[in-house]
């Protein structure tokens, strides 16, 4: 049941998106979620559409394992389109009915906001779909590197986060251990009103932090035993290398970027409302 | 009290990169009162098998029948069958939770739905059997040793009185004189009580032991299933998969190769000192 999240899960596959640079990806990622802000014509979210197609085609992530991880977020992206729907007032009015009236300004408004954000969603999990954990805590550390200067402990933050991320998949198959082994003794975690529920939580969170306290000190003593102390003059096994796929993807990205900017600017288009 | 398993599959993670089958065509009937042992390599399967029988794992395909009921029937009540077959999962410990060893018992009776005296009664019988001795019973389970951890978690699995124990590697982790103090009380149970038990383990030495019956499960499949004299007389195939049979196989076929009529079949060291002794002493 808790194994259908897909947010942030890697999909292993042999793709050209999962064999580039970590940093590539990270930096390619931050520039798209940006540059779906900087414009407003439709013609502008035909070409973000076809260059996201383009992409998902290229990761070989089915299409179908994308549309699973928009689960969690529907809530979101229904108050959204709701909130838009009926609070912008702008333009004609089209539908109007007690206290509700929608316009065709909150109509296009909320349709837009809606496809940006599913893109947004779509475009970052493709990140984490092709990109290992490791790889992604390896590119972010190398990334804000520069922030060491300044007294910021970016080794520190990144193995925080590489071990976080490492410990999901476990703490969450403990979970469902632990779950079993109370619905084995009886446990009722569905039924119930709200403080009955809460309760019935307890015999799986007290033994869960229990053993996620062992864990973190099993690991404090494993890596000390290591004679792990901060990443000052330590090396990487794999250092991160561009090679020219990952100077033609950069080389990519930018002339998307700039060309959806461009586009969506100056190149008017009107369908309908929008 | 039978449990009878027909043609049960069960696919991880169907429909996705990580899909893997991890039981395949399993056909398997455990009567009233057997002590069975399952055995198998890591990830050959056993542990899945064992949490259909008390339905926390649907079967991808198959039925399971419990006294001739389809578990998986529109009408079948679930609950019960999770109060009539317990099921102490590995490292049982891992799931105490409560602020002291009497009311973490008390909980699956609780659950069942028994008054606070008769659920204390019946968490002090199951302690007893585990052989917890009374002046742990208010301290909290976080402060008590592993063995003692070990024995409390499975008195809450005892404490609910279940028809069929199914045990997944009870021994796991602990010293050899723990090892033989819990499964010696598991058999003890056994004996008194006549309840069914399933004990998973992958100690050739342990069930040899105990079991009446022995399933050899390889990769999600039931390699064999039958007495344990005819289960080791396999014992190349045995280690083929990684798995061995005990050791007193291996001296008695070395025994009789070098022509002395030993009893080959002997799956205890006790069974085969008798034989040796036997052909000595002629």
């Amino acid at each position: 049941m808790i194994r259908d999240i897909t947010i942030g899960q890697y999909y292993p596959a042999k793709s050209i998106l999962h064999r580039l640079d970590p940093r590539v990806k990270l930096t390619a990622t931050v520039l798209y979620l940006i540059s779906l802000f900087l414009f407003k014509n439709l013609s502008g979210y035909l070409v973000a559409t076809v260059f996201l197609i383009v992409i998902i085609r290229l990761s070989k992530v089915p299409f179908k394992f994308i549309m699973r991880g928009m689960r969690p977020v529907i809530m979101l992206l229904m108050i959204t389109l709701l909130f838009n729907l009926f609070l912008i007032k702008e333009g004609e009015v089209i539908f109007s009915a007690w206290i509700f009236k929608i316009t065709e300004g909150g109509l296009r408004n909320a349709v837009l906001m809606a496809v940006r954000l599913i893109y947004l969603i779509t475009g970052s999990s493709l990140m984490t779909f092709t990109t290992t954990p490791n790889e992604l805590t390896d590119g972010l550390e190398s990334l804000l590197k520069p922030l060491g200067r300044i007294h910021v402990p970016v080794h520190e933050i990144a193995m925080m986060m590489s071990i976080a991320l490492r410990f999901i998949p476990i703490l969450l198959e403990e979970t469902d251990k632990i779950m079993k082994a109370q619905i084995a003794r009886g446990a009722d975690l569905e039924s119930g009103n709200i403080l009955q529920k809460a309760k019935s939580m307890i015999p799986i969170l007290v033994p869960l932090f229990v053993s996620a306290f062992r864990r973190a000190n099993d690991l404090a003593m494993a890596m000390e035993a290591r004679c792990y102390r901060g990443g000052e003059g330590r090396t990487k096994m794999n250092p991160l290398r561009y090679t020219g796929r990952d100077k033609a993807a950069y080389a990519i990205v930018i002339l998307y970027v700039a060309g959806v900017v461009a586009v969506g600017r100056y190149v008017p288009l009107h369908i309908w409302i929008f | 009290m039978s449990i009878r398993i027909e043609h049960l599959n069960y696919i991880y993670s169907q429909g996705t990169a990580y899909e893997k089958q991890a039981l395949k065509d399993i056909c398997l009937e455990i009567p009233h009162g057997e002590f069975v042992g399952i055995i198998g390599h890591t990830g050959s399967g056993k542990s899945t098998l064992i949490q259909h029988l008390n339905g926390l794992i649907k079967a991808t395909d198959g039925t399971i029948c419990y006294n001739g009921e389809n578990i998986y029937g529109e009408r079948f009540n679930m609950k019960e069958l999770r109060n009539q077959v317990g099921l102490v999962f590995q490292y049982p410990e891992h799931q105490l939770f409560e602020v002291d060893v009497l009311s973490d018992v008390c909980f699956g009776p609780k659950n069942q739905g028994f008054s606070r005296e008769e659920c204390e009664k019946r968490a002090r019988e199951a302690l007893k059997l585990v052989g917890l001795k009374e002046k742990y019973y208010q301290s909290s389970p976080f402060e008590l040793s592993g063995g003692q951890k070990r024995r409390a978690a499975i008195a809450g699995v005892l404490a609910m009185q279940p028809k069929v124990l199914i045990l997944d590697e009870p021994t796991a982790g602990l010293d050899p004189k723990g090892r033989d103090e819990i499964l010696e009380q598991i058999a003890y149970l056994h004996k008194e009580t006549g309840i069914t038990v399933i004990l998973v383990s992958h100690s050739m030495e342990d069930i040899a032991r105990y079991a009446d019956r022995i399933i050899v499960m390889n990769q999600g499949q039931v390699m064999y299933n039958s007495t344990p004299k005819e289960v080791f007389a396999h014992y190349k195939e045995l280690e083929e998969v990684g798995l061995a049979a005990p050791q007193v196989t291996y001296i008695m076929h070395e025994l009789a190769e070098k022509g002395l009529a030993v009893d080959i079949g002997a799956t205890t060291v006790r069974e085969a000192a008798d034989s040796i002794m036997e052909v000595l002493g002629r």
